[in-house]
């Protein structure tokens, strides 16, 4: 449409007078995307460089300041096929990016420090083995504490921080074993350096942290992953609205760049995006997204309206009240944080092992040191070998563990089209055994589909659907999703609450209320629930088009592999009327259903359920299930969902599928059951390594080998949950993937 | 053993300088975008032939 964003607000400028901005990019699949996008901008005069990252998809354009204008850039991109919108680098964002930066810089100087070590470390070894003089040796181990302390005190930073910021709070996570064992670890190999011993356990510190970092910057690597998909996601959904200066003129401007007092038009159909009351116009709005609510209300002038309304009759003049943060929308997110904190009390798998562990190692340290004393050993033995205990049971397998297989999983998931929002929804996702649904836009695509496009002359259905591309009315949107090419008629012209009307080759085509296409009511055959009617006339070629909501496209096979997976309990509950919801429920083989359902009484509903015992997942979009999902063990929504339901769900899936659903739960039991598997082998080896500690027999060599296997074989193990998942789904992907899929996916059209 | 002496500076300075190049590859932005450099590699656009970017 010709609507013109205005840009100015995301332009940034280089210390040398150069404009630069950012792109998010939609619909790059194959490698030419990077020569075509990148070859199209720079062909723009005054386009100084333009850089596609193809990782993030991302396209950054630089330009002599006032010799382009950033709007060419988007109109070169969409004439070139891609949808284009400038993306705001979130703080969140840019903080996760600068610690995995950061996370490779420690990860860098530990590999550094580590490598440098053993190589001194071999030498002692084989030296203590033959003959090697002392003065030689503590050169040697002199030289290593030179390397390890500057580097574990850098690179060891995540990890004190984050054992300093628990023992804070008086909480144990695995952090505070690690921090203990490395610091005890370095303290000793000084002091016996001091003493001319055979021993130091520098190397062992140093590759613990270095094994440790691997995970770490594995684990942040995916998270800065999924962070900028949805960032591109934001910025593509990001909404806009028409501001009008003092001439009345109407300018498309983002919801970021409105202040409070401005003028605004809201078209109908539109979703209106700020708090405000009307000055101009009458009409009604439709807060279902908010109230749960379906009847319209009445909207005139001086009544107020909210963010996230939709506008349904004619247009309306506000005057913003409220913008972004203030909002009414921003009001009922802070209600919810307390139905949200609920859920924080799960502890983590990993945390709740910790703090087991923690003081059982630290106990047979003191065990160990007691029972040497106590048998007649010095002080000086006693300590080395209580030490040594320390070392050998620093979790390092134990912190692996946990970690690398959510890592695994939550990039199995990306690839399912699944975005995480916590790291914990595994853990909760493995153990659902109840699954309810909401209704609208859940187990429906959120739009509305013409659902008799078969029964309709090709020719017709075409002209309908391009002048539907020039209307703003819900039920035209839906006949537009059918359009081949996307160019809207020149000449349509909007009659107010009749249709639309246009010239097509000398013909007049009409689309609209059955009586302006010349239609009786009684054309109309039977009445059917839950289906809206609009009438297309071309020359004398008349048709009326069913426009309803659709179930997804794999909506029946994803609730019976659901049901064959062994969820004893699946439910619909909608906020919708009796008669919409039971057709769907049967489609779907569904018997337990609820319509008619307001928010609390999903909550009390869930609360039930969980008070029987059940672990629910909650599946839904609409502002109105947003206390629902916070309510529920773990929560999903679909991408289209009113951005307050995806803060609160613990993932977010992509695309027009209801398969995600499914994944999720599969991919997060086998990732539980690797978990256990990783947790018993990191115990079991602490079983057999713990004892040949007490006894003495471990020798820094024995700590080097046993420390690195452990955590190779548990890395090793936690890997296999990406193999699997990608035999599983050698089955062919559905056709009609939606682009924000095969944006995800990357390269694979 | 005197060879030692000079040996393992030479040891711990060819390490410094992997971390020195790796380091400085990070601020350099190297690892941004790394499905593009493993497909950039490929085109051609480089080619005197071709006249699609300015370069």
């Amino acid at each position: 449409m010709a609507d013109v964003v205005d840009l100015s607000l995301f332009v940034r400028y280089r210390e040398d007078g150069a404009a630069f901005v950012e792109l998010a990019v939609d619909g790059i699949g194959a490698p030419e995307c990077i020569n075509r996008i990148e070859g199209g901008l720079e062909s723009i005069a005054g386009v100084m460089e333009a850089r596609l990252n193809y990782t993030n998809h991302r396209v950054r354009i630089i330009w002599r300041a006032g010799e382009a204008d950033p709007n060419a850039f988007l109109t070169t991109l969409r004439n070139l096929g891609y949808r284009a919108y400038p993306h705001v680098a979130h703080a969140v964002e840019e903080a996760e990016i600068r610690k995995e930066k950061w996370l490779l810089r420690c990860l860098g100087i530990a590999g550094f420090a580590s490598m440098n070590i053993m190589l001194l470390s071999i030498a002692v070894w084989s030296g203590n083995a033959t003959e090697m003089s002392v003065e030689t040796r503590d050169m040697f181990h002199w030289i290593s504490a030179l390397i390890a302390l500057p580097a574990v005190a850098y690179a060891g930073q995540p990890f004190f921080r984050s054992a300093f910021a628990a023992l804070a709070e008086r909480r144990l996570n695995m952090d505070v074993p690690i921090v203990v064992g490395i610091l005890l670890a370095l303290i000793m190999s000084v002091y016996e350096t001091m003493n001319h011993a055979r021993n130091a356990y520098f190397d062992s510190g140093v590759m613990l942290l270095f094994f440790l970092l691997c995970g770490r910057c594995l684990d942040q690597a995916m998270r800065r992953k999924t962070r900028a998909v949805a960032g591109n996601l934001a910025a593509l959904k990001s909404e806009t609205a028409l501001r009008l200066d003092n001439e009345g003129q109407a300018v498309l401007v983002p919801v970021g760049a409105l202040s409070s007092g401005d003028r605004i038009l809201v078209r109908s159909g539109e979703r209106i995006s700020v708090d405000g009351v009307v000055l101009e116009g009458k009409s009604e709005v439709d807060e279902s997204l908010i109230t749960g609510e379906t009847v319209p209300r009445q909207a005139e002038i001086g009544s107020t309206v909210y963010a996230g309304s939709t506008n349904f009759g004619a247009a309306l003049v506000l005057r913003a009240t409220a913008i972004g943060e203030d909002t009414l929308l921003d009001e009922i997110e802070r209600l919810l944080d307390n139905a949200a904190s609920s859920k924080s009390r799960y502890v983590q798998l990993a945390d709740r092992v910790a703090s087991a562990y923690a003081p059982v190692i630290h106990i047979a340290a003191a065990l160990t040191f007691a029972i040497w004393v106590a048998f007649g050993a010095s002080f000086h033995d006693a300590i080395l070998t209580a030490v040594a205990v320390l070392i050998i049971t620093c979790p390092c397998a134990l912190a692996l563990a946990v970690p690398v297989v959510q890592v695994v999983a939550s990039g199995a998931m990306f690839r399912s089209g699944i975005l995480l929002n916590s790291g914990d929804a595994i853990e909760r996702l493995a153990r659902v055994d109840t699954i309810i649904f909401d209704k609208t836009g859940t187990l429906t695509l959120p739009e509305q589909r013409v659902s008799n496009r078969a029964l309709i002359d090709s020719e017709l259905m075409d002209v309908a659907a391009r002048l539907a591309l020039s209307s703003h009315h819900p039920l035209a949107m839906a006949v537009a999703a059918e359009a081949s090419d996307r160019i809207p008629l020149d000449n349509a012209e909007e009659v107010t609450g009749e249709g639309i009307r246009a010239l097509v080759n000398g013909v007049e085509a009409r689309l609209g209320s059955l009586s302006f296409c010349g239609m009786d009511r009684s054309d109309n055959g039977s009445e059917i629930s839950g289906v809206s009617h609009v009438a297309v006339a071309f020359g004398n070629k008349r048709a009326i088009l069913h426009i309803r909501q659709a179930l997804r496209p794999d909506a029946v096979e994803t609730i019976d592999l659901l049901k064959r997976s062994g969820i004893s309990s699946l439910r619909i509950m909608s906020g919708d009327r009796a008669e919409a919801v039971e057709p769907i429920a049967r489609a779907l083989g569904i018997t337990d259903w609820q319509a008619g359902m307001t928010p609390a009484d999903k909550i009390d509903a869930i609360k039930g359920v969980q008070g029987l015992g059940a672990t629910v997942l909650m599946v839904g979009d609409g502002l109105n299930d947003a206390p629902a999902l916070a309510a529920a063990d773990v929560s999903l929504s679909p991408i289209s969902a009113a951005n307050l339901a995806q803060v609160h769900a613990d993932a977010v899936f992509l695309g027009e599928r209801l398969r995600p659903a499914f994944d999720a739960v599969v991919i997060s039991r086998r990732s539980r059951s690797l978990m256990r598997q990783n947790l018993a082998f990191a115990l079991l080896y602490n079983l057999i390594a713990v004892p040949l500690a007490f006894l003495g027999h471990v020798t820094p060599l024995v700590a080097a080998l046993a420390m690195s296997g452990s955590s190779v074989v548990v890395t090793l193990n936690g890997l296999r949950a990406r193999y699997r998942s990608l035999a599983e789904r050698e089955s062919p992907k559905g056709a009609g993937e939606s682009k924000v899929e095969d944006m995800v996916l990357g390269n694979s059209p | 053993m005197n060879v030692l002496v000079y040996l393992v500076p030479i040891a711990l300075f060819l390490g410094l300088g992997g971390l020195v190049a790796f380091l400085w590859s990070l601020k350099d932005g190297q690892y941004d975008d790394l499905q593009g450099a493993a497909v950039r590699i490929l085109s051609d656009d480089d080619l005197p032939s071709e006249d699609t970017g300015k370069k």
